[in-house]
């Protein structure tokens, strides 16, 4: 009796290497004559580059080489951005090293090569550039008006989309309810443990990049496309990889200017940032002004939701820096109905670090702003948050459905889940704990916090990526191939950095095939052994490179089938495959799938039109994005008196359709709900008003400990996806889309009795007890 | 240059070193023990948490000079005869660990705690990993880990 490997909670293949160390980070990598990159970086938010010397730092002991940004003006080329959403799109120039023009501290203007790194770094300090000032410009709304200063010639309005469905002046039209709020996406650091690191090597023909990244497949294109290297001149090896969350998705000016020093020197050459270096210019996320308008019926109905967004680009365009608000255009509608929409969004130019993915990209922003304004909606009305969410609610008999910005939602039961997470919150019990707090007028308030979200993930149907201008399709690959010992080796176009896809990805061949957990192994991460793939972010791992593992196991069989039937001498139709073997119905006679690797390896007696080995590959594209749901509910007491703000409980049931390995998905929950509350509470990239960043160092931007997060309280709904043949979800983003919102509307649910209905993220102590105060003096004054 | 001695999971290092090399550099880049990663420059991540003489020590907020005549254990030496130390096991078993990177320093961290209390309630060991930053697994399945970890350890204490 075979068990099912899908639904099992499997302990890690990965985890072994990485508890006892012996691990492959980029940075743990070396060759023979390695030497070691240091970048100067600009201390200027904005400036002209008058002249750079870097003589100094040649003479130094230990120093091979030192470049500025002129000596590869003609080489650099410039870094790539892959989502121009708007026809009319102004993608700057961005050299990998400033040749005359920076635009954002940190941004490299020169580099040295050493012998070890602390050679490389010492040499820095002798390297002089002259700079001549330019204003920093820093605010979204001033860079937008005439008399701004400008970040690049052509202006700060890097695109600017207005998207409409139904008749949105109607619905607003003698509205009897109408909303308008406006909420601010604090900039963030995405903060991956591992620092980035780069090491390239050449042979003087062709070139090897390892790269901490998340994308060695869209990098090795790009890496082409920028340098004119050609691409079958370059490999990609992306090894361990310490996590990435969106801010490993990216073409970094290190990884092209280590490739072209290696080709320069002939030699190979690593660069790793240090952390405070990463603050300043690994990208960052968010950073949106969000406008929202709602109209309502006096029940509670939505008639139609107004949007406008400024989303801050930085001082550059990089990989998919305009695509992330353009992900929220479909998003803010959520998973409620009404008669029209309107989304706006202005990308704008200022002299920061460009922001770029981050965990949820464009979705975690939707998400709040709707789910703040909901809760609006419910206090105006007098109504209980989850009642009017209901009555506005996808009900479950009506999905399929297609939403007013036009995605159809394959599954889902918002009543079924929510109902879950009330029950295990004991929602009623904590409502009448809020009121005799209340009552009592205890200094620590209770807040109850609702947040029921969906998202799109799964990157993504090619064909909806074209229309959305994207660069490149949404397919993934998988290879899997029975080796003549009856083991397996499945390749796959992901490229796992923490989420498990070599033990995910062999339940699914054990289930597939009928092999035994242990007898899979699973490559990936290395353009010359995954040929083909297109890396994982958006969630889209299993949803996209999981089916296509599965897909590829069908045709294994299909194949394996066609030689069992040669073998046993019968028709493939009497053949059924059961527990491993394809067995002759009705008799005992049998193959097993080993048997039938080892005769394909032979090749000894192949039928007809059947090739040698026992292997297959396939792409998946998939039809339709995913779009896990769930409801979040949170219970924080908040400090009246000093503004300190506790969560006490957080549920979450998540509907992420069937599952693989439900540990797997725990873990992904708890990983993203912590990077949800941590920017409700605790992160923001700060930058004064000279454009310096403050915050570059983990003693200066707060990322939660443990000791700051409480545990959470975790179940789940099943609707399975009509759109892949495994019914999975992606689950990567959803408990950060989700918890972010859970968190701030319970503190803001807290305060509702102090006049406050609102405190700007992230809700620090200070920033809550601020809120109060200027509620109780506009109330003094009164 | 200074000469230092150091024995690091076992292996008695000599090494001539640079006043200013860190230890974690040391490991790292001199003798080969890339097990022990670094997160940061301002010794908050904990990453890089070794045991230098039997208490957990920032590895990169050490100097290699320092730990002159000092013995180091490494996440490389933590186990014996090739099997995992019950922390380790206990951090695979709750699946406490997703990228892996924060991992060495969480585990060097946990069995250090334990140490001053050899069961810790939940708070205690959030408390005690306050100096080791993780940012995939929210610390849930950690702390159960820490928990496991302790029991096996006080059953493997208590057998012998």
């Amino acid at each position: 009796m075979t068990v099912q490997e899908i639904g099992r909670p499997r302990r890690r293949k990965e985890d072994a290497r990485l508890l006892t160390g012996r691990t492959q980070w980029t940075d743990n990598l070396s060759r023979p004559g390695l030497l070691y990159v240091a970048f100067l970086r600009s201390p200027m938010a904005h400036a002209r580059i008058t002249g750079v010397d870097v003589s100094g730092a040649r003479d130094l002991p230990g120093v091979v080489a030192a470049f500025s940004g002129q000596d590869f003006a003609a080489e650099q080329g410039s870094l790539p951005c892959a989502w121009p959403v708007s026809p009319d799109i102004v993608i700057p120039d961005h050299p990998p090293m400033a040749v005359s023009e920076v635009r954002y501290v940190g941004e490299a203007v020169a580099c040295v090569i050493a012998t070890d790194r602390y050679r490389a770094a010492d040499a820095l300090e002798a390297i002089e550039v002259d700079y001549e000032p330019l204003p920093a410009v820093l605010d979204m709304r001033q860079a937008l008006t005439s008399d701004s200063p400008k970040v690049h010639e052509a202006g700060n309005k890097a695109f600017s989309v207005k998207i409409n469905s139904g008749d949105i002046e109607a619905a607003f039209r003698d509205a009897p309810v109408v909303i308008d709020r406006t909420y601010v996406q604090q900039r963030l650091i995405p903060s991956a443990m591992e620092p980035r690191a780069v090491l390239a090597d050449t042979d003087g023909d062709a070139f090897t990049l390892w790269s901490a990244t998340q994308i060695p497949h869209v990098l090795r294109v790009m890496l082409a496309v920028v340098t004119g290297i050609p691409e079958h001149k370059i490999r990609v090896i992306a090894p361990d990889v310490g996590g990435g969350f969106g801010s490993k998705l990216q073409v970094t000016a290190e990884e092209v200017l280590c490739l072209l020093l290696a080709r320069r020197l002939g030699r190979p050459v690593k660069w790793t940032e240090s952390r405070s270096e990463g603050n300043l210019t690994v990208h960052h996320g968010r950073d949106q002004l969000q406008h929202i308008r709602l109209a309502a019926e006096s029940d509670g109905r939505i008639r139609g939701l107004q949007v406008d967004l400024l989303a801050d680009m930085g001082a550059y365009l990089m990989l998919v820096t305009p695509g992330v608000p353009m992900l929220g255009a479909a998003m803010f509608n959520a998973i409620y109905k009404m008669d029209a929409y309107e989304f706006g969004c202005t990308g704008v130019f200022t002299t920061k670090m460009p922001t770029d993915a981050y965990r949820g990209a464009g979705r975690p922003e939707a998400t709040f702003g709707i789910e703040r304004v909901m809760d609006e909606l419910a206090v105006r009305l007098d109504l209980d948050p989850v009642e009017v969410r209901r009555r506005n609610w996808i009900r479950h008999d009506e999905f399929p459905y297609t939403t007013i910005s036009g995605l159809t939602y394959d599954s889902g039961n918002y009543e079924a889940a929510t109902d879950k997470a009330l029950s295990l919150f004991g929602y009623d019990k904590l409502r009448a704990e809020q009121a005799d707090r209340r009552d009592r007028g205890d200094p620590v308030q209770l807040g109850i916090g609702v947040s029921t979200y969906t998202e799109m993930c799964g990157l993504a149907p090619s064909r909806m990526l074209g229309e959305a201008s994207y660069a490149a399709g949404g397919w993934e690959h998988g290879s899997v191939r029975m080796l003549p010992t009856g083991k397996v080796e499945v390749i796959t176009g992901t490229s796992p950095h923490g989420q498990g896809h070599v033990t995910s990805w062999s339940q699914i061949v054990a289930d597939a095939l009928g092999v035994p957990f242990d007898d899979v192994t699973v490559l990936h991460g290395d353009t010359a052994i995954a040929h083909k793939g297109m890396d994982t972010y958006g969630s889209r791992s299993l949803v996209v490179g999981g089916i296509a593992v599965f897909k590829a196991c069908e045709k294994v069989k299909d194949k394996a089938r066609k030689l069992a039937a040669h073998m046993l001498e019968c028709s493939p139709d009497d053949l059924e495959f059961q527990a491993g073997a394809f067995k002759v119905r009705g008799t005992d006679a049998q193959k097993t799938i080993q048997e039938l690797a080892y005769a394909a390896f032979t090749a000894h007696d192949l039928p007809d039109g059947v090739e040698a080995r026992l292997d297959s590959e396939a792409t998946f594209d998939p039809e339709n994005y995913s779009f896990p749901h769930g409801t979040h509910l949170c219970a924080v007491e908040v400090d009246t008196e000093t503004g300190m703000a506790k969560i006490r409980s957080y549920v979450a049931v998540d509907d992420i359709g069937k599952v693989v390995n439900p540990l797997i998905v725990e873990g992904q929950l708890h990983g993203g709900i912590a990077q949800g509350i941590a920017q409700a509470l605790f992160e923001e990239a700060v930058y004064d008003a000279e454009g310096n960043l403050l915050t570059t160092t983990m003693a200066d931007y707060l990322l939660p400990s443990a000791a700051d997060l409480p545990g959470f309280t975790l179940d789940r709904t099943e609707s399975p996806a009509t759109s892949n043949p495994l019914g999975v979800k992606g689950v990567g983003e959803a408990g950060t889309i989700a918890s972010t919102p859970a968190v701030v509307n319970a503190i803001v649910d807290a305060l509702r009795p102090r006049g406050v209905n609102d405190v700007q993220m992230p809700c620090t102590p200070e920033r809550i007890w601020r809120a109060l105060e200027d509620r109780a003096q506009e109330g003094a004054r009164r | 240059m200074p000469r230092i001695t150091i024995t690091v999971d076992g292996t008695t290092y000599e090494e001539d070193v640079e006043p200013r090399l860190l230890l974690v550099h040391l490991l790292r880049e001199r003798l080969g023990k890339t097990g022990t990663p670094i997160g940061c420059d301002t010794s908050n991540c904990g990453a890089c948490t070794v045991m230098l003489d039997g208490k957990s020590a920032k590895s990169c907020s050490v100097l290699a000079v320092q730990a002159d005549g000092s013995d180091v254990v490494t996440i490389e030496g933590l186990g014996t005869n090739g099997s995992m130390h019950p922390m380790q096991r206990a951090f695979h078993e709750e699946h406490a660990l997703q990228c892996g990177y924060c991992t060495p320093g969480m585990v060097m961290a946990a069995i250090d705690l334990l140490r001053d209390d050899p069961e810790p309630s939940e708070e205690t060991i959030r408390h005690g990993l306050e100096g080791n930053l993780c940012r995939c697994t929210g610390y849930c399945n950690i702390v159960r880990a820490v928990r496991r970890g302790a029991q096996d350890m006080g059953r493997a204490v208590s057998a012998s």
